[in-house]
């Protein structure tokens, strides 16, 4: 019996009942822009970077059910503006400063950035103030980068079973906290080798003391970028 | 455009790192002569643009001079770009951001060892600091984006061969980065 299907941008697309949409087409190597989906974590759907247009309506594709006939669209040059937009929000709402930053070359906002030709953040910078705690032995955390997709969360929660962080507040207030009464990283039971450790798509959690040894050329984006990830092609 | 094109390029809060980056464009800077003149530029150190087509801005705006310069660099450009990622969110002059400006100034030197005097400049010919560092279109419109630190060589070639031969510049792979 054949699978069922549903279209994506006019390409069938065969899926396992369950699936949402951003699985089947990763498992068709068809690579929907997202942030702050993960393939080993429940959908979060809060960064809205992976919408498509599902019978014509937006939709999450991370949280969206694959259904037979379906039509999907993802690459139209509106929701490629969306994205744009979306990546240039996340920029102004945070200090984001590549040059400086010991993720660059394997930031998920950085790539999918300038895979979408995003040249500028376009709106004026909040800048806001958020002090780096430094107070781990080996783990820094800078909250000038946190875009809140909380993969840190789910992964502290649900896989390490430590709860060392949790989303405060609503809205634009909304902002990562460390759980411990000092408020202090150092004050958890955090490990270095804790998968919350790992999951952070941008460089708000970092291992100490391994920064840039990766040169520019050699690091994992330059190497094996996000879509080069899904599509499982070589770079040019 | 037809004829020789008019190039200016300036700097505000920035290191000049852009201005290297542009003649990594070696031997490319000969043809690219051919079609191009340099008005206001380090390279000419002619010190105020007149009417230009094209206007090439590194750097972010920190004090009352830059924003001074950009306005006026603004004026005589059909195209303004903002080249970099100090021009394009602050970059590196920014990261004093976070700090209190009147603090700064008084732990670098009044507090720290190191400078002799221990007064705070003040002479009147000393443009006065902005609260914060701030990036181009903050302040005037900007026409494109050069974002790297700093863009490189294959960045301005590819933008700027396109503006000349009539084409929407766009950046090859690779040479759109942000660091």
């Amino acid at each position: 019996m054949s699978r069922p299907r549903f279209t994506l941008d006019g390409v069938p697309v065969e899926f396992d009942e369950g699936q949402t949409l951003i699985e089947a087409a990763r498992a068709a190597h068809t690579y929907i822009p997202f942030l702050c989906a993960h393939p080993d974590f429940p959908a979060h759907g809060s960064c809205r970077v992976c919408t498509v247009l599902v019978n014509g309506r937006p939709m999450a594709a991370c949280t969206t059910r694959a259904a037979a006939g379906l039509t999907v669209e993802s690459q139209t040059p509106s929701l490629h503006a969306d994205r744009q937009a979306l990546v240039q929000m996340l920029l102004v709402e945070g200090n984001h400063f590549c040059p400086g930053c010991e993720k660059s070359g394997g930031c998920t906002l950085q790539t999918l950035g300038t895979d979408l030709g995003v040249t500028s953040a376009g709106f004026a910078h909040e800048s806001p103030q958020r002090p780096v705690d430094a107070s781990h032995p080996d783990l820094l955390l800078d909250f000038n980068r946190c875009i809140l997709c909380e993969l840190c969360v789910r992964a502290s929660a649900d896989v390490d079973h430590k709860h060392v962080f949790a989303l405060s507040g609503r809205g634009l207030h909304k902002h990562l906290i460390v759980n411990a009464e000092s408020g202090r990283l150092a004050d958890t039971g955090m490990s270095v080798d804790d998968v919350a450790a790992r999951v952070c798509p941008v460089g708000v959690i970092l291992k100490k003391r391994v920064g840039f040894s990766t040169p520019i050329g050699q690091r994992p984006h330059d190497v094996a970028p996000p879509r080069t990830q899904v599509e499982g092609k070589e770079e040019p | 455009m037809t004829g020789k094109v008019k190039l200016a390029t300036t700097s505000l809060a920035g290191c000049f790192g852009c201005h290297m980056s542009f003649l990594d464009l070696d031997e490319r800077i000969l043809p690219l002569l051919e079609r191009v003149t340099f008005d206001r530029s380090p390279l000419t150190d002619v010190k105020h643009a007149s009417a230009c087509d094209v206007g090439l801005i590194e750097g972010g705006v920190c004090n009352e001079d830059n924003l001074h310069v950009l306005k006026e660099f603004r004026d005589q450009c059909r195209l303004l770009v903002s080249v970099g990622a100090c021009a394009i969110n602050g970059g590196l002059p920014a990261q004093r951001n976070q700090f209190d400006v009147s603090e700064l100034l008084h732990t670098v030197y009044m507090a720290e060892p190191g400078l002799g005097r221990r007064a705070l400049p003040d002479d009147v010919e000393l443009p006065r600091l902005f609260d914060k560092v701030r990036p181009v279109h903050e302040f005037v419109r900007v026409d494109y984006f050069l974002p790297g630190c700093p863009p490189p060589a294959d960045a301005f070639w590819a933008f700027l061969t396109a503006l000349l031969d009539g084409r929407e510049p766009t950046l090859p792979r690779g040479a759109l980065r942000y660091d």
